[in-house]
């Protein structure tokens, strides 16, 4: 190391909307000004996970963690930690109150936390390609070149047991395995980073943090494949990892990394991006397929599969990022340290975009087999506001909900497919009590038909009936055979259905039903929202003991609903009220309740 | 909104010119129009279907499908209030109700005086920010609706 500490400061999407850059820059100014610039090195870090917290700062060799930092904090940290050697407590992670927490590693957030995925996230400067080889970057790719042949490393690939990471859990050897066995001829290598599962974010901090990573992993499918060119197809919503990746590959073209006869072998392989532009749907491979070659991206049936006829009708692999990921580190540890991680069935960890109510809200990455109970407690910190755990959402739209009695449930592809949910992109939403299921399902169908791509009816049709269905559920005119007709749509559309987009639209309406009758049956039977969350059946209520007539939520009241005098009980018209829940926000005494 | 035709700038033009022989070349090329001027005109899209070779209902077809394209120019703020899942049950329905309310124009409309537009986007990735709002790249996080007057006077200042 030629400096004497390192001051990492992450520069994840949330930390710098927090405030980061600011944080930066005062950190360089002051290390300038107390004569420390040669000493102490910036580093503009990859996402450090614990995003609740941001922004934060990780202070080495000491391995300092230091959460929620202001510009204003910046002086005391130069003055007293990497001037005297005396840790700033008052900016340390304190779970309650009582003991400070100095270092990341005795954080519980991070304590059964596993990093393969995210080993650099963090670490490095992702603008440095000589971070990255430091870490023993593109030696995988070295040793591909020029140990192995294309089938050792596709044979390599299987016996790691590595699934794909985009939500289907193909294994990813036999996908090359197909694209391999194809006459020679231009194949296509793709990466599909259109991470579009809303709550997930796994793929951009894995590309803010950890780009060559990518680059590496592309390159080695490229060999093994036998493909020459490769497509990044990536969300113009990701401004950030775009800049980040079009630095990397210069980066490495300069160093031979990419492009002709790559470090001097026979070996050619360059990659170029091609931004998606905002529609769920590409995240299906052969949407995604139509999308590269510059069309409306609708989806076709397979087969044949793209390993077959893929771009421009030639053979092409899709990995997504996170499956990436993992392959340097499978080609440099071997597929057996790889296969030693995980369940029988579903081998390494997984990476999680852990968000909702829960207090530790983050990207965290555990090992498969992990339970739902040791994310959201022991990582997460539970429910926040001393609320209830009620269930999770996996898989984001294509994925159900997991009621409390599958806490316990160790979480890998077999698992979740069986309770009703599917491991998806690894989008994890904690909900609680406040949470209405029907609610929920509204939301995501909401979501599915907006993006449903209108090629085949099942998916067009069905996924508008279902949501008609379920507004009419929460606007209070449900009847009970209106769950007969969910639950006909819901089998019909998953078996018709062309594309995983409309197979499992309806994931969570039923595995909402499945665990959840009770809930639709209260809106439909009793006319009532037990979480308090469908407005049509709520109605809000001052309780006249506890009202101290202060008068400000009738004025808070945007549709002056609210009528009462000074120091007397106020009461709310209900005729008037729209229900957006101004007076309860406003009030300081608790008097307002939702009935 | 605006009776001036766009012209297709030099930098434009040359882009367009460099992309035109690269297949799938067409919703990159759209992006960058889109970043020259903010949205997609009508009289560049026509001159980008000309140039390219493409038909103009397969560029309309296009910029249609994708939700990140837009045909009418957005204010000089663009409100984007994020309702990923995360953003979503922490209440950011709510704040967009509140921006509506106070701006009096619905989503993906623009204020009058040209100054704020509002628009509902998908999950920004700030999950641990939620709610969160992006007005001109600037994120605007863990929002409450009682923060809605706050924020607008912000750039209601900066005019």
């Amino acid at each position: 190391m030629a400096f004497e500490s390192y001051v990492l400061v992450c520069g994840g999407t949330a930390c710098v909307s927090g405030g980061g850059d600011s944080v930066v820059e005062t950190f360089k100014k002051e290390l300038e000004a107390a004569g420390l610039a040669e000493k102490v090195q910036v580093v503009v870090t990859g996402c450090l996970g614990f995003c609740e917290q941001g922004p934060l700062v990780k202070i080495l060799p000491q391995g300092t963690f230091y959460v929620q930092v202001k510009a204003e904090d910046v002086k005391e940290i130069v003055a007293e930690h990497l001037i005297k050697g005396r840790v700033v407590s008052r900016l340390c992670y304190d779970p309650d109150q009582a003991k400070k927490l100095v270092a990341d590693a005795n954080i519980p957030f991070y304590q059964k936390q596993y990093r393969v995925v995210l080993r650099n996230c963090g670490v490095i400067d992702p603008e440095k390609i000589e971070d990255y080889i430091a870490r023993d970057g593109y030696k995988a790719l070295e040793k591909v070149l020029f140990e192995m042949t294309p089938e050792q490393v596709v044979e390599e690939m299987l016996k790691s047991g590595l699934r794909g990471r985009g939500g289907a859990g193909f294994p990813t050897g036999m996908k090359w395995k197909f694209a391999q066995q194809q006459p020679k001829g231009q194949k296509y290598m793709v990466c599909n980073a259109d991470e579009g599962d809303p709550g997930a974010y796994m793929d951009r901090s894995t590309l803010e943090g950890d780009p060559h990573s990518i680059l590496e992993a592309m390159t080695i499918a490229g060999f093994a494949i036998g493909a020459s060119k490769g497509y990044i197809y990536i969300r113009a919503e990701y401004p950030l990892a775009i800049q980040r990746l079009e630095i990397a590959i210069k980066q490495a073209r300069d160093l031979g990394l990419l492009g002709e006869k790559i470090l001097g072998s026979d070996f050619d392989f360059d990659i170029e991006l091609r931004f998606g532009a905002g529609a769920f749907v590409c995240g299906e491979e052969t949407a995604l397929l139509q999308s590269i070659e510059g069309n409306r991206g609708m989806p076709k049936p397979r087969p044949p599969f793209p390993a077959v006829k893929g771009l421009w009708g030639r053979p092409t692999v899709i990995n997504n990022v996170e499956t990436l990921a993992n392959i340097p580190v499978i080609i440099n540890k071997g597929a057996e340290w790889f296969s030693k991680i995980g369940t029988e069935t579903s081998k390494g960890t997984k990476v999680f975009a852990l968000t909702g109510k829960v207090n530790n809200s983050g990207l965290i990455e555990v090992p498969m087999g992990t339970t739902l109970r040791e994310i959201i407690f022991d990582i997460g910190g539970g429910i926040r506001g001393g609320h209830e755990f009620k269930a999770a959402q996996t898989g984001g739209p294509s994925g159900g909900i997991i009621p409390p009695q599958f806490l316990d449930t160790p979480i890998d592809y077999e698992n979740l497919a069986k309770i009703g949910s599917i491991m998806g992109s690894g989008g994890l939403i904690v909900m609680d009590e406040t949470d209405c299921v029907v609610d929920i399902a509204k939301f995501y169908l909401d979501f599915t038909v907006d993006e449903s791509c209108g090629k085949c009816s099942p998916c067009r049709i069905g996924g508008r009936k279902l949501l008609n269905y379920l507004n009419k559920i929460t606007d209070g005119r449900g009847v009970e055979d209106d769950i007969k007709q969910l639950e006909a749509i819901s089998d019909a559309m998953c078996k018709a259905s062309l594309c995983g987009l409309g197979q499992t639209a309806a994931n969570p309406v039923k595995s909402t039903l499945r665990y959840f009758m009770d809930e639709y049956m209260a809106h439909i039977k009793d006319k009532k929202c037990p979480a308090g969350k469908c407005t049509k059946l709520i109605s809000y209520v001052i309780e006249a003991e506890k009202c101290k007539g202060c008068t400000l939520c009738a004025r808070k009241c945007p549709v002056n609903a609210i009528t009462g005098t000074v120091k007397n009980p106020h009461v709310i018209d209900q005729s008037k009220c729209i229900k957006c829940g101004q007076c309860i926000a406003s009030c300081k005494f608790g008097a307002i309740s939702v009935k | 909104m605006s009776n001036n035709l766009e012209t297709m700038t030099p930098e434009l033009r040359a882009f367009v010119e460099e992309w035109k022989a690269k297949p799938g070349n067409l919703i990159m090329v759209l992006h960058r129009v889109q970043q020259t001027y903010g949205y997609i005109p009508r009289e560049i899209a026509i001159e980008t279907s000309e140039i390219l070779g493409v038909p103009l209902a397969k560029v309309y077809g296009v910029i249609t499908f994708y939700n990140f394209f837009r045909l009418q120019k957005a204010g000089k703020y663009n409100i984007q209030v994020c309702l990923g899942t995360a953003c979503y049950l922490r209440g950011g329905d709510d704040i967009i109700k509140e921006f509506e309310r106070q701006l009096g124009v619905g989503v993906n409309a623009t204020t009058s005086d040209g100054l704020f537009s509002i628009e509902a986007v998908r999950c920004i990735g700030c999950c641990g920010l939620a709610p969160a709002v992006v007005i001109n790249g600037e994120v605007h996080g863990k929002v409450v609706t009682g923060d809605v007057t706050r924020i607008l006077n912000i750039y209601r200042e900066r005019g």
